[in-house]
Order: structure tokens, then sequence, then C-alpha cells
């Protein structure tokens, strides 16, 4: 064995980037909760590359034949089902995941110096994350997923100027069509994994050469023993490996539960109107987005002015690209924050969860002005973040971790 | 915070409601999909009765056959009364489909006819159950019969000679200062072949072979899903033993 791993190290930097990255990859020691997730969102891009493999091998990308398809794969494929059930599921897993993951970051201050470009990637990871959902979204050919996608391309519209034959671009004719179909399944299938799979490798990278926040927001390398080695760290690998196992198998149970008990998820994961077929000429009688966009469909819907909402829709996105500046403290973890960021950031997360619920409901005066009144709040997260955080009352740090 | 974090999530996922257009209360399905005797009985009903117009053109014969444990003359004898182009007996492992076309059903009954593989997952068993039993006389109607979780319905009550004809009740509500007239409920003008009680289990039997034909393999599913489970909590006991040990020496 030994034998063969130096005949792979004369050649390729085998057991160098395994100490690295592993097995001399020194981690804070107090990672709590909130830091399985980065793990579990690695898991579940395996779980939906490879599902995704095996759906291609039966799925057609075809106006005529996508629809029946996928039926085909829930029936006459041996395990389809199960296949199928994976990547739906997996979809709505990638994001609570990624959410979660998100949140840690706030919490911590893991986007601060030196970590800011590992935030970036991490943000561009979100914002492919999301135009692959969309496009995936759209391979059911069922009638959400035509109109979802007629509603969404219909957005790029509102640009002054170019935004007809933007829309038209997109779409590749002037409705949503067999050429959208096909299209959208080239970027889902290739393009945008390609994307996605280069962006992990740069934001683990990124990772691995400054080295890993923590809860307390101290910097570990400051401590370091006397062989160069962090006094409050451990080696990733066995320790942190064998404990994100744990939360492999936690994360794997909830995974299972609503894979094999509630796959359509009282239809917010497969939504009841896609199980009828794609028809251009029936609208059905309430289009919404999968649950992970409704929070910025919400704030879409809650400015009247079309361009505008456009506008703030993304605003609400491209915001948080900026996180490592606007928010100007020097202590990290909320642990040793004011209390001020921490209704602050408390009352970011509730809106965020209250945007995304409103944009469930039928619109009535009394949601367009709750939505209007969380989008504000949303917003005055960065505001009242960049304002307060120069000049913030923060608790001392300790040292080392606790 | 973690604990409120979860509740305020959990507290997004609001109950099941579907599009039910009218509003109009819908009744429980009494079904079990776990009795495969009666999702026997309702594909039975469901060839008899629906097959003529609607298809399932995802399903073949054959998968039926196989999930309620039918041996192919079974199923030749129960379920497939066609014949393909060349005039033989359809094959059992043949998709469910219909000779009627499009432009047919068109003048016929004025619109497409919907086929029927997934309705159970788009429209729901309660909505079903309900729509199936709640045809009533109309005479503005092209079919003379109107529907009450369907209104404007273009299906004939293909039911109707076994249920008998329900003539609907009007009473009179104001409604935002104007009175209306709505249907207050359906009694039976003239009875079918059978009693009320048989027709519910009829149609009871039918959604129940319509849910799964939504989706043939949840039994399937679920027992899986149970086996899975187990695992996982038991390889969660020792993976959480493996990592303690190792985390001993951790201070």
């Amino acid at each position: 064995m030994s034998k063969v791993i130096g005949w792979i190290d004369d050649r390729f930097p085998l057991m160098k980037m395994w100490n690295e990255h592993l097995a001399e990859y020194y981690a804070p020691k107090n990672f709590n909760f909130w830091y399985f997730f980065g793990s579990l969102a690695l898991l579940v891009l395996v779980i939906q590359i490879v599902s995704g493999i095996f759906l291609v091998m039966h799925y057609k990308p075809d106006g005529e034949l996508a629809f029946a398809s996928v039926e085909y794969i829930m029936r006459d494929v041996p395990y389809g089902w199960l296949i199928r059930y994976m990547h739906s599921t997996g979809a709505t897993a990638f994001f609570v995941v990624v959410y979660l993951h998100m949140l840690r970051a706030l919490m911590y201050g893991s986007y601060k110096k030196p970590r800011e470009l590992i935030w970036l990637f991490g943000m561009f990871i979100y914002l492919v994350l999301m135009a692959e959902a969309f496009m995936g979204y759209l391979l059911p050919w069922g009638q959400m997923s035509y109109w979802g996608a007629q509603v969404i391309i219909s957005l790029f519209g509102a640009i002054p100027v170019i935004g007809d034959d933007l829309t038209l671009w997109i779409r590749g004719d002037y409705v949503i069509s067999d050429a959208t179909l096909n299209r959208f399944f080239s970027l889902h299938v290739i393009a945008l994994p390609l994307v996605l799979l280069f962006l992990v490798v740069a934001h683990i990278l990124a990772l691995h050469e400054v080295g890993s926040n923590n809860p307390d927001g101290v910097e570990i390398k400051k401590n370091k023993d006397e062989n160069g080695i962090p006094l409050d760290g451990i080696p990733f690998h066995p320790y942190y490996t064998v404990k994100d196992i744990v939360g492999v198998v936690v994360f794997l149970f909830f995974f299972a539960t609503v894979l094999f008990f509630f796959p359509d998820g009282g239809g917010y994961l497969l939504e009841h109107a896609n199980f009828v077929a794609s028809d251009p000429l029936k609208t059905p009688e309430h289009i919404a987005p999968v649950w992970y966009f409704t929070p910025f469909y919400a704030i879409l819907r809650a400015v009247p002015d079309k361009l505008l909402g456009v506008g703030a829709m993304g605003a609400a996105i491209v915001l948080l690209f900026f996180m490592p500046w606007i928010d100007r403290c020097k202590v990290r973890s909320i642990r040793y924050r004011s209390n001020i960021y921490k209704i602050n950031l408390a009352m970011f997360v509730v809106s965020f969860v209250v945007l995304g619920w409103l944009a469930m409901q039928h619109v009535t005066a009394t949601i367009t002005l709750l939505s209007q009144v969380f989008s504000l709040l949303y917003f005055a997260f960065f505001v009242i973040l960049f304002i307060t955080s120069k000049n913030e009352k923060t608790k001392p740090v300790p040292d080392r971790v606790t | 915070m973690k604990k409120q974090l979860l509740t305020i999530l959990m507290s997004v996922v609001p109950t099941v409601t579907l599009a039910a257009g009218g509003g109009v209360h819908l009744d429980d399905a009494p079904i079990d999909i776990a009795d495969m005797e009666s999702v026997k009985r309702g594909a039975k009903h469901f060839v008899d009765y629906c097959l003529s117009c609607h298809e399932a053109s995802y399903m073949r014969y054959n998968r039926i056959a196989m999930d309620t444990g039918m041996s192919d003359g079974e199923l030749r004898e129960n379920l497939i009364f066609t014949t393909n182009e060349k005039g033989e007996p359809t094959k059992v492992g043949s998709l469910m489909k219909v000779a009627m076309t499009d432009e047919y059903a068109k003048k016929a009954f004025g619109t497409e006819v919907p086929d029927l593989t997934l309705s159970a997952r788009a429209r729901g068993a309660d909505w079903l159950y309900t729509y199936l039993r709640t045809f009533y006389v109309d005479p503005n109607r092209p079919t003379g019969m109107n529907n009450l979780v369907f209104p404007d319905v273009s299906m004939p009550n293909v039911l109707g000679s076994l249920q008998g004809i329900q003539k609907a009740v009007y009473k009179t509500q104001t409604r935002q200062g104007v009175e209306v007239e709505t249907v207050d409920k359906l009694e039976l003008a003239q009875p079918g072949t059978m009693t009320a009680e048989e027709f519910d289990a009829f149609v009871a039997d039918l959604v129940n072979f319509m849910v799964y034909l939504g989706e043939p393999v949840q039994n399937e599913r679920r027992s899986l899903g149970v086996k899975v489970l187990i695992f996982l909590a038991i390889f969660g006991v020792l993976a959480y033993l493996l990592k303690k040990e190792y985390w001993k020496d951790v201070h």
C-alpha cells in the first residue's frame, strides 16, 4: 500500500493534498451545530449530481415527450421513482442547508477579514444554485414548470430598451417552447454544474488558505505551540470527519423522511399543478415559485412598479454580496456583539421567513401591505448594520476559544 | 435561538389546501391505499366507466396486475376489452390509452378529455370523491347536468344510472348586499340501481384506484422508507459512539 502511494506521490501530490485539506488541516475545536451545514451542502451536491446522471439516462428534453418521460421514470424505470424523489427532495434540501450555512456566517461574522473571498465565492455559489434550481424546475414540463418560467423570464422584460429582446434571447422563442426546454436542459445538466463545481473548489481552497472561523470568532492561528500547530485546533481528519458522519446520518434521517413519506411535501415541493402536462393555452389559477425563491418573490410583488420591483428583488440578493463591507464591526461573533446587532439579525431572519410565507398567499390588500412592511425590514437590516456597526458597543473577546 | 428558529421554520409550512373551484366543502374520501382488494374493484370500475373516453396514458395494464396480484389471464378477463389497430387484443404491457382523438372529443364535449393518470395528484382524493357524487340536474347545461365542485363541467353524469338523478335545493343568500341563489343541498329525485351507501362505497373504490394510479409505487415507497429509517437510526448510534471515542482526547 505504502509503495503504491509512494509511486503516486512521486508523480502527483496525493499525500500533500490529503494532509493540507484533511489530516493536517487544523480546524477550531469548538465547532457547534451550525458547522455541519458546509459538509452537508457538499453531500447534497453529490446526491444531486449522481441522481441527476441517472435521471438524464431516461429523461427526454423534448416538448412532446418530457412530461411523459418523467412519468416513465416514476413507473417503468426500476427504482426510477427513488432517483427522481431523491433529486426533487435534494433541491429543497440544498436550499435548507445553504440558507442555514449562510445564517451561520452571518451569526459568527465568517465573512469578515480575511474571509471576504470565501463569502463572495459562497454568494456566487448561491446565485448559480438559484439559476440551477430555476432551470431544473422547467424540465418536468408540467403546468407550474411552464408558467413559473413564463413569469420569471418575463421579469427581464421590465428592463428598459433591451427588455423585450432579452426575454426573446433567453427563451429562444416568443413563448416558452421546446427551444427553451432544450437550452434549459443543456444549462442545467452541463454548464451550471461545471460552474458550481469550480466555485465549490474555490470556496474550499479559500477557506483552507485562511482557516476556519468559529463560534467565538477568535483567530486560532494567533496561539500556536512549538510545532506551529494552533493550540485550539484539531486535525479535520479524523475529528471532524467522524463528527460530520453523525451530522450526515441525522440529516439523512430527515431527508429520507421527506423522500419516502412526503415526497410532494403537501404540494410545496412537488406542486399539484405540476402533475398536469404543460399547456400554453391554460394559465393555472395560482402561480407561485417554489418555497426557496418565495422571499424574493414577495419583495417583487410588494413594489407596485414592475421595473422597481425587479430592481428591489435584485438588490435583496446583491446587498448580501457586500456584507463584508456593510458590517464594519471588528468583532466577529454574535456572542460578543451588541444587542442592537442581535435584534437586527433576528429581525432579518424573521422578515426573510415571513416574506417567504407571504409570497405563497393570494394577493389581498393586507398581504401586499405586510409584504411592503417586511420588505422594508429586510432592507433595514443592511442600513442599520452599516450605521451601527462602526462604533458598536461590543463585549470583550477572549484570547482563546471557549 | 436554535429552537426558536426551528419553530419559525416549521410554522411556515401550512396545511394542504387544494384549489377547489367555487370553494365548496369537500367530503373526506374514505380510502385506504393499502387495501389492494379495493384498488382492484376500483380498477374494474375505472375500466368500465372512465376508460372509454379518458386515458391513463402513462400507466400500463400489467402494472395493475403486478401490484394487485392478478394473473395475465385475470387481467385480460377483467380489465382489457380493447383491440389494437390490427384487431388483435390489446397487449397486457400496453399503456392504458383510448382510441378517441382530441378533435373528436372537442366536437362531442366541446373540450379535450383530460388524461386521468395523475388526476389524484393534481386534484386530490377528496376532490375526486366529492366531484363524482355531486352531479345535479341543470336544464341550462348541454348535458342536462351540472356539478357542485366543478361548475359548468362538460363531462356527462356517467355514474347517473348507479346513483340516480339528483336535484339541487336552492337557498337565497345575501352576499355584499345582493341576493343570490346558491345550492343548499342535493336531493335524490329518481333512484338509481344502487343505494346511497352502495354508491359511496363504489366511488370510494374508484377514487382509491385513482390515488393508486397517480403513484403506483406508493406502498412500496413507504415500506422501503421504514427500513431506511431503521437502518439510519442504528447507523446513527454507531456513528455517535465512534465520534465520542475519537473526541475523548479533545479538551
